[in-house]
């Protein structure tokens, strides 16, 4: 039995560790401005990614990524923390898809926006190691053809559709290969209407995207099911100016989320809702 | 006389291949001012371009001949739906505009209904962004759920760019028609042509004639204007050079794009300028010299 003075010391210890690792791991990790954790996302973004109803007069849309509501924004503000970054230090940037990558100086440290990680994006920019492991999934509208479909090879004979910029276009180019030319949209709001006009017969997203669709964006919609998980994996990776030391800081800002449960439980309170859809063999 | 028309062959035809590009006014000396002054011109720009800071990074992310090499063809295979889209597109366009224009420029009050409809067809095609109108349409057309309504992408990308090509065409032709002296029309009724046969065969000839250069001109930004219908869905040149940016987080995908509609844009360009210098000299031919 410890005696009440080892309880004490010990709990002395863990203190001074959690008050020290911020600072310890927020040594040489610079900022675009100091003193600030500065994180990109695009505007709007959507739940469940982000959440909170932007006040009155801001410029966000849909949700606001300030409100530390939403998968993403949990994540942001826990790795800001480990950085040693106060809530009120972090600032949120609008960064349009395509600037993350743009060539010449990087307004954030870091962007998060559902971004996942192929080599060839690797070799323009940064990425910091998952902190989602994602699973694409189709959505289709409840009661047409494709909502029977069971498998993968079943979906060939369907228009489908992808958003810009995401891998759910390469998933149905690269794996399903329909005999339809796919179509392709530049916003989420496009490919949601295309959805409900019968454009396009099943939409290609991420499955907690695809949840979130079913839930809020399209009344009559279901997700039809997830894509068998391909070896290797896919995953959401933050976005940071090639060669940024402070990819570094926040893999290791990761890594102890990871290890103390942290990361899970942020998974655990917005994307819980988003598992359980069938597998397409 | 035909010594004295050889005489003139001569020069003439120099001056007309050189005039298209403004090239040599001032004779052999004029064109080597003009060679020398472009070459400091455009080495002082790529100097000045290659030794900015960022130009390695530029030179990366938008000249990368391998990134170029590897989707040129698919953007190519992709350009095929926007040309296919422009040659219905101005097809349509071409015979709906000569509708409009002569319904516009109908004489008397009946008409009135007629005219004001054309105009503020006109007046609104011309006033909303092209963009617009096919993403409203695009997507608000079909969204109605009438099984008639076909939900085609190009389908209503051809509709919207027809209805905002139209307007502006229509007023193309309008100012050709305008152009036509009204005593042609008035020799024409005299000597026993009803209006309809003084219009189609006495008016329209000399209007539509003297509009080519500005009709092929409205051309050439139709064209362009394809790349709109990616906002649609549609892979076309832009989408696909967009899937291919987003893929490997390089711009050069857009420079092939642009390239693409250049090779074809450009060739028209020349061939309108030489239409409009042929017309010009036919013109003068015909007057006092």
């Amino acid at each position: 039995m410890p005696t009440t003075l080892e309880l004490m010391l010990r709990a002395l210890v863990v203190l001074v560790a959690l008050v020290l690792a911020p600072a310890a791991l927020a040594a040489n990790c610079p900022t675009v401005s100091k003193g600030t954790l500065t994180v990109g996302t695009d505007n709007p973004a959507y739940p469940p990614w982000f959440g909170g109803n932007p006040p009155p007069g801001s410029p966000w849309k849909v949700s606001d990524p300030r409100s530390g509501e939403g998968y993403e924004s949990a994540v942001a503000y826990a790795v800001a923390s480990q950085l040693g970054f106060k809530s009120t230090q972090v600032v949120w940037k609008y960064v349009p898809f395509n600037k993350a990558f743009a060539p010449g100086p990087k307004p954030f440290d870091f962007d998060v926006n559902q971004i996942s990680y192929t080599p060839a994006r690797a070799k323009v920019v940064s990425f910091s190691n998952s902190y989602y492991d994602v699973n694409q999934a189709v959505v289709v509208l409840k009661g047409t053809k494709i909502a029977s479909v069971r498998n993968v090879k079943g979906l060939r004979s369907f228009k489908l559709g992808a958003q810009l910029g995401t891998t759910s276009y390469l998933y149905i180019k690269d794996t399903i290969k329909p005999s339809h030319q796919p179509a392709v949209y530049p916003q989420n709001a496009a490919a949601i209407q295309a959805l409900k006009n019968k454009q396009i017969d099943g939409l290609v997203v991420d499955l907690p995207t695809a949840f979130y669709i079913t839930s809020a964006q399209v009344q009559n919609a279901k997700v039809l099911g997830q894509f068998p998980t391909t070896p290797g994996g896919e995953h959401f990776g933050m976005v940071f100016a090639k060669g940024n030391p402070l990819v570094g800081c926040v893999n290791r800002a990761l890594a102890r989320l990871k290890a103390n449960g942290q990361l899970a439980g942020i998974r655990q309170q917005w994307l819980a809702k988003a598992t359980g859809a069938p597998v397409l063999k | 006389m035909a010594s004295e028309g050889d005489r003139r062959a001569g020069p003439e035809v120099a001056a007309r291949s050189s005039k298209v590009l403004g090239l040599g006014a001032g004779g052999p000396r004029g064109v080597a001012i003009a060679v020398a002054s472009t070459v400091v011109f455009f080495a002082l720009l790529v100097v000045a371009v290659t030794h900015a800071p960022g130009w390695p990074e530029v030179h990366r992310a938008f000249f990368s001949w391998a990134q170029f090499r590897t989707t040129l063809p698919e953007i190519s295979r992709a350009f095929l739906l926007n040309v296919k889209i422009f040659c219905i597109a101005e097809a349509l366009i071409l015979v709906v505009a000569l509708l409009l224009a002569v319904i516009r420029s109908l004489p008397g009050p009946v008409f009135f209904p007629l005219r004001a409809l054309a105009i503020a067809y006109a007046d609104f095609f011309r006033g909303v962004p092209t963009i617009l109108v096919i993403v409203l349409l695009g997507f608000g057309a079909p969204g109605l759920g009438l099984k008639s309504v076909p939900t085609s992408t190009t389908f209503w990308g051809i509709v919207a760019l027809v209805l905002v090509y139209t307007a502006y065409v229509s007023e193309v032709y309008r100012a050709g028609i305008e152009s036509v002296h009204p005593s042609q029309e008035a020799a024409a009724r005299s000597l026993g042509l009803t209006r309809w046969q003084a219009t189609r065969y006495v008016v329209l000839p000399q209007a539509v004639r003297r509009v080519i250069p500005p009709l092929l001109n409205d051309f050439i930004g139709l064209q362009k204007d394809t790349a709109l219908v990616s906002t649609l869905g549609a892979i076309e040149a832009l989408n696909q050079a967009q899937i291919d940016v987003n893929a490997s987080f390089n711009f050069t995908p857009y420079l092939a794009a642009a390239l693409l509609f250049v090779a074809i844009t450009i060739p028209l360009a020349r061939f309108t300028d030489w239409l409009v210098l042929r017309d010009r000299r036919k013109r003068q031919a015909g007057g006092v010299r």
